[in-house]
């Protein structure tokens, strides 16, 4: 079947706002939403993120990617920042909160109204007196010097309220972030997840890389996450050079996307079993994810399924011999394992009605992923701006209503089950062809920018790329990350919850912190 | 029976008897880091320097160019492992290889400069003779200093049914009282410095520290900038170094064993053995 060459079109529409536009514009993003949250919210339009940007003459601007509905193009809106200040929009749309704090802690542009002013990236006792990110990056820099300080917390203060911070080293192999518990007995009153131990300036080690290797950086600020992220560079990358990346690429693309969502998916599984002690569900579960990753290894020569996606294309070609064959041998096992989970009471027990997370909050703090899904919001960027092979290909977005752990972990189930399909009806389209293509269609200088996406496995994932003249280094990469979203929206589930479920809350989000921190 | 008993008695034994009896390492078709036959490299005379622009971890150096003393060297303390080097050379001086077992007592031996390709008996007796006292099960505490978390991902799967850890008398411990080994990963940002050098003090002598993940060996592609050093190199003294983006497990269980002297080092003076 030949692969129709669809016209290009520009993936986003740019508005430039004056700062005194701005409110404005929320209100009537959020009026159209209101309107239509009824059936299907995936129709309506929803804030992104906002994120700073300084142009070759040093100025700065923030910028703020808006979803105006599925198939729609993404809108832009570019606000001039030079007065170092601008209102915010935190208190209409408040998944912008830690979007704006993070410009104010790196880009020291200043949110009038914000609720929450503090710092957020950067760390009290180490914030240097010039933002580090007003004037450009210097990766041979040396780090800011600090030592801890106090930093800004709820103040709860009364009888028998004990503060408990957990953390920031914790037992087991995870990642590293501290939590502070207030509580009562068992009851949580409040909850506080720090995190950004891992900030690592990963969007601003993209300055001044070639184009051509900054796919190796992309890999590398999540590492559970390299696929959708090196996919959503490089689509970013295409869309704004017109380059189409081969028909072989967009089904290798597709192909490795859902190997990434089920080694993932089946982790998530064990730690989930892990949290409510079933043993030997722990031990199938990442003994699933361990039999994923050595396919992934036979496959394209690492476990993590990196350095095979590059703008254009594939950097080189892959091999399918066997892979069909060791999927079919996995499938039952995994169906086997994931049914007797569903049948396993003392598991369900826990989960049900543990963390919930209601629609509006999902909707209002941002929520994305299979979390967004699992509160009744119907979002999946695979589907709704369609990428790479899967407009073509069949399968169904799993949502469920109740927004508890159990929910998110059906959806996940469920998601498991449509990523063997997929990655089945793109291997019966793999043919021999060219795997690269990067004949310019497009003038760069056009936009001056790209925007790409992929519905990660913790949710929709956007690259915004900016260059130089030349089109041969970056100048900026802004990417917005599902584990930044979904960590500012998991503590609306633990606040009143108890003590005895948070870690099965925590298991059942199932967020990445080096996403988050980036 | 209950259900999950009776589910894992079906199931079987899924460990691998590698490295100590028959098994498999588990790593078919894995690429390690890049081989340098530095041989082979004809055009570097020639003012040829893909290698060097190519790497995004600055890694690969080249001496001298243009002369007779011209040489290259890649430090695989920060190399990533992205193949681009591979991809690159028109001379096929640099190659994609299997070779993962990269664990090394001294950060020397990860470059061509550093020493000579050979083992040095000096130090591997220095090594058996510190190790005399230590007669008990390895405990290890696990320090993320700002990895992007490929590196607890294979940490992790060091604990599934397939590497069982455990049979090898290898165990993680919350609290670094208790810990022996200290496993660092990521390239260290400024915030996590005390944090981790309080972990180390706490720890009991004797103990050590392995470095994980060239983000900890020499910085990778994450290290430097305001937020970050270029991982462990002088921030604490570390015994073994481990550079992989990620070490997959069965390289990581190599480098606990030559920690433990019961595997041999595999790299000498930044090359791997045949
Ligand atoms: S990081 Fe390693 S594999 Fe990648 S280009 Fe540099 S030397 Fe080669
Ligand atoms: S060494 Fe590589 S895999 Fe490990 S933390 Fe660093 S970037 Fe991630």
């Amino acid at each position: 079947m030949p692969h129709p060459e669809p016209p290009i079109e520009r993936p986003f529409q740019m508005q430039i706002l004056r700062p005194d536009e701005l409110l404005d514009a929320a209100q009537t993003l959020l009026a159209d939403h209101d309107v239509g949250l009824g059936d299907t919210p995936s129709a309506h339009g929803r804030m992104q993120c906002a994120y700073a940007l300084r142009d070759a003459d040093g100025k700065l601007s923030v910028r703020y990617i808006v979803s105006q509905g599925a198939n729609r193009p993404w809108g832009i809106w570019s606000v001039d920042a030079a007065s170092g200040s601008l209102p915010s929009l935190a208190n209409v749309l408040p998944l912008l909160g830690w979007y704006e704090r993070e410009i104010q802690d790196l880009y020291g542009i200043t949110f009038t109204d914000h609720p929450e002013p503090h710092p957020l990236v950067l760390h009290e006792g180490f914030i240097p007196s010039k933002p580090p990110l007003q004037t450009g990056f210097d990766p041979k820099a040396e780090p800011i010097r600090g030592h801890a300080e106090p930093f800004a917390e709820a103040n709860m203060v009364g009888r028998d309220i004990q503060r408990l911070p957990f953390g920031l080293i914790r037992a087991d192999v995870v990642e590293s972030a501290q939590f502070v518990f207030h509580y009562i007995g068992e009851g949580i009153l409040h909850y506080h997840p720090r995190l950004f131990y891992k900030h690592r300036a990963m969007e601003a080690r993209f300055e001044g890389v070639p184009i051509s290797t900054a796919c190796v950086l992309a890999e590398r600020v999540s590492g559970v996450d390299s696929v959708a992220h090196e996919l959503a560079f490089s689509q970013a990358m295409e869309a704004a050079l017109g380059w189409q990346a081969p028909l072989r690429a967009q089904v290798w693309r597709v192909i490795l996307a859902e190997l990434e969502r089920l080694y993932n998916h089946l982790h998530y599984f064990g730690h989930l079993a892990k949290t409510t002690t079933l043993k030997v569900a722990e031990a199938e579960g990442i003994w699933l994810e361990e039999q994923v990753k050595q396919i992934n290894g036979r496959l394209t020569g690492s476990r993590f399924l990196r350095g095979v996606i590059v703008p254009g294309g594939l950097r080189r070609d892959l091999d399918a011999t066997g892979l069909a064959a060791d999927l079919n041998a996995l499938q039952p096992q995994i169906e086997d394992y994931l049914n007797t989970l569903a049948n396993t009471r003392s598991y369900l027990d826990r989960l049900l009605t543990t963390g919930v997370l209601p629609r509006q909050v999902a909707f209002d703090q941002g929520a994305t992923g299979p979390i967004e899904r699992a509160s009744d919001l119907d979002r999946d960027l695979r589907r709704d701006h369609g990428y790479a092979l899967y407009p073509d290909l069949q399968f169904a977005v799993p949502t469920a209503t109740e927004g508890d752990a159990d929910a998110r972990a059906r959806v996940r189930d469920q998601e498991i089950r449509q990523s063997l399909h997929l990655i089945r009806q793109a291997l019966n389209q793999l043919e021999p062809g060219a795997i690269r293509r990067t004949e310019s269609t497009i003038d760069p200088a056009i936009d001056g920018m790209g925007l790409g996406w992929a519905e990660a496995v913790r949710g929709g994932l956007i690259y915004a790329v900016h260059w130089d003249a030349k089109a041969e280094r970056l100048t900026r990469v802004k990417i917005k990350e599902p584990s930044f979203s979904n960590w500012r929206v998991f503590p609306f589930t633990v606040h009143d919850s108890n003590m005895m479920d948070y870690a099965i809350n925590e298991a059942s989000f199932g967020l990445s912190v080096a996403g988050a921190d980036r | 029976m209950p259900l999950w008993t009776w589910f894992g008695i079906k199931k079987g034994r899924a460990t691998t008897g590698w490295p100590e009896s028959a098994g498999s390492d588990g790593q078919e078709g894995v690429l390690g880091l890049p081989k340098l036959n530095a041989d082979l490299c004809t055009e570097g005379a020639q003012g040829c320097t893909n290698c060097v622009a190519s790497c995004p971890s600055g890694a690969i150096a080249l001496n001298g160019a243009g002369d007779q003393e011209q040489s290259i060297d890649l430090d695989y303390a920060r190399c990533v492992g992205c193949q681009l080097c591979t991809e690159t050379c028109p001379s096929g001086a640099f190659s994609p290889s299997d070779d993962w077992a990269f664990g090394v007592r001294d950060r020397a031996d990860l470059s061509r400069l550093g020493r000579p390709a050979a083992p040095d008996k000096k130090l591997e007796e220095k090594w058996q003779k510190s190790l005399a006292g230590f007669g008990h099960s390895l405990h290890i505490r696990h320090v993320d200093a700002g990895s992007c978390n490929g590196c607890e991902s294979e940490i992790s799967a060091l604990l599934n049914p397939f590497y069982n850890l455990h049979r090898l008398g290898i165990f993680f411990t919350p609290s670094p009282r208790f810990a022996d080994l200290l496993l660092v990963t990521g390239p260290v940002t400024e915030v996590m410095r005390e944090p981790l050098l309080r972990t180390f003090e706490a720890m009991p002598e004797p103990r050590w520290v392995m470095a994980l993940g060239t983000c900890a060996t020499g910085g990778g592609t994450n290290g430097g900038g305001y937020a970050c050093h270029q991982g462990l190199d002088g921030i604490l003294p570390v015994d073994i170094w481990l550079p992989g983006c990620p070490p997959n497990p069965a390289a990581i269980i190599e480098a606990l064993l030559l920690l433990l002297d019961r595997r041999p080092q595999q790299v000498h003076g930044g090359r791997h053995d045949a």
